[in-house]
């Protein structure tokens, strides 16, 4: 009798959990799909390789956005990776005290900030100084959004890795700062990739930030120090426009832009899995 | 016989607990001495002392001196990473390094020390120290496999392997079968056995007929405090 009740209780529980993981997959499919549905269509070698047409003509692409949006997220990682890393890292391995308190603190909170409000600080910051609006501008507000999450995920995953390993290290004469980078690093490369990974595809979609730093513009950018164009705002600008043809190249970008985050995440788990898989 | 470490007024603490108080003891050159007791005697506090990993633990704090041949391991200016290497380890759990092989686990110690060296000669290392720690002949075919993929009792002894390839002088092994089946258990003893002509070894152990079977002395520790020391026979028939 009580046999039964548990085995009923055990699979309502077991059939709820698979109820909830579907309802949080049906948005991403149907997000996924209603784009391919609305987008595809648009979708031709020109729209990757063309700059965008005055409007009325008809056809011309994204490409210039689609460089840009690639360009902007190289800057952004080039800064809020390493930063990112080293600050859980510090966290991890030496935060105890107040200091480590305070930055935890801060690093939680800066995740909170509107990007917006990131992006009038990097105004305020690069863009009236230098008195253009410029790719290290844009790059400069994405990592700012991207060193949060990355090192509090980083320290997340350092404190996952046992202290057993961390002594076996130590005990062989190993250096500490070695066992960090060698052991602990090494053991969790896992979680860490997969932080740093949450961390560009957030960035790769925004686009309040760079409305006013990276600015956008319909050509090829003209080095780093000038105007950027990027997908978000593409789309963004394409959207709200009255015409129909804009409307239709804005699917498509919106397509691209999911396509190119589901790539660099699926290639960067390729490539950063280990021998023997780690700490996920 | 000579002594390889002499311990004199130890004490130890974790924040305001203390942990040891005022052990002096002298451990043989080798010979296999084992620390006995009850559980959260400081048994396994002690033997961390020996090698200084007792300061890793945030809070931690001793006093007092152990001399490694005449030289004490805690006076200034001597660097605890130059200690750990001649005075290695083996811990109460496997715990072998997740991502890497076999082979790069027993190399470990001298690859992350900076020594540089070619890869026939880690080869001739690693072939060594697995021996020495009758582990070579199960894992010979399979040193590219992940350090986890073998059983718990191959795991301690590619630990045993791993801290032998530094090539300690000393090695302490903190309840080394407490996690491991009688079997396996059996084969560490016997390793014991074979290791202690050329290693001072300190094993600490709350299994009386352990510390019986494998040691030539045995110190008892009761509260934080030594309580006896001598030749195992002796301890154990006229305590």
């Amino acid at each position: 009798m009580r046999y039964r009740r548990r085995r009923l209780i055990n699979l309502a529980a077991q059939a709820l959990a698979v109820v909830c993981t579907v309802a949080v997959l049906i948005p991403l499919l149907l997000i996924f799909g209603y784009l391919l549905t609305k987008g595809v269509t648009s979708l031709n070698l020109d729209f990757f390789t063309q700059l965008p047409k005055p409007v009325g003509e008809t056809g011309g692409g994204m490409a210039n956005a689609i460089v840009g949006t690639m360009v902007l997220i190289g800057l952004a990682s080039a800064l809020g990776i390493p930063v990112g890393v080293l600050t859980g890292v510090y966290l991890a391995e030496f935060g105890y005290g107040r200091f480590g308190w305070a930055v935890r603190f801060c690093a939680d909170v800066l995740n909170g900030v509107p990007s917006i409000v990131i992006g009038i600080f990097a105004y305020t910051l690069i863009v009236l100084p230098t008195k253009t609006f410029s790719a290290y501008a844009g790059g400069f507000a994405l990592a700012v959004i991207m060193l949060p999450i990355i090192a509090r995920t980083t320290e997340e995953m350092l404190r996952l890795v046992p202290t057993s390993l961390r002594e076996a290290s130590l005990a062989l004469g190993i250096p500490s700062w070695r066992t960090t980078v060698s052991v602990v690093l090494r053991t969790a490369r896992g979680g860490i990739v997969t932080g740093i990974m949450l961390a560009v595809a957030r960035v790769a979609g925004e686009t309040a930030p760079l409305l006013f730093t990276a600015f956008g513009n319909q050509f090829w950018h003209q080095g780093l120090s000038g105007p950027i164009s990027s997908l978000p705002v593409q789309i963004f600008t394409y959207a709200i426009s009255p015409f129909d043809d804009w409307h239709r190249q804005a699917w498509a970008g919106a397509l691209v832009l999911l396509s190119l985050i589901l790539l660099t995440s699926l290639s960067v788990r390729f490539f950063t899995r280990g021998r023997f898989g780690a700490v996920r | 016989m000579a002594n390889k470490l002499e311990v004199a007024n130890l004490n130890a603490w974790f924040g305001s607990h203390q942990a040891l108080h005022d052990v002096s003891l002298s451990i043989p050159d080798s010979a296999v001495t084992a620390v006995i007791g009850p559980s959260g005697c400081g048994k396994s506090t002690f033997i961390r002392c020996l090698n200084r990993m007792h300061e890793v633990v945030p809070g931690a704090r001793v006093t007092g001196s152990v001399r490694l041949d005449a030289e004490d391991i805690y006076a200034s200016g001597v660097d605890p990473v130059q200690v750990r290497a001649k005075i290695g380890m083996v811990f109460q759990r496997p715990n072998p390094f997740p991502t890497m092989s076999i082979f790069d686990n027993v190399t470990a110690g001298l690859r992350l020390n900076g020594g540089r060296r070619s890869r026939r000669e880690l080869a001739a290392i690693v072939e060594h120290s697995l021996r020495q720690a009758a582990l070579w002949d199960e894992v010979k075919d399979s040193l590219d496999a992940s350090g986890i993929s073998i059983s718990g009792g191959q795991q301690q002894r590619l630990c045993i392997a791993r801290a032998l390839a530094v090539e300690p002088e000393v090695i302490l092994m903190d309840e080394p079968c407490s996690a491991l089946d009688p079997i396996a258990t059996t084969k560490i003893e016997t390793l014991i056995h074979e290791l202690r002509e050329r290693y001072t070894i300190v094993i600490v152990t709350h299994s009386m007929q352990q510390a019986a079977r494998v040691s030539n002395f045995t110190a008892f520790l009761y509260l934080g405090s030594l309580i006896e020391f001598g030749p195992t026979e002796k301890l154990f028939t006229t305590p």
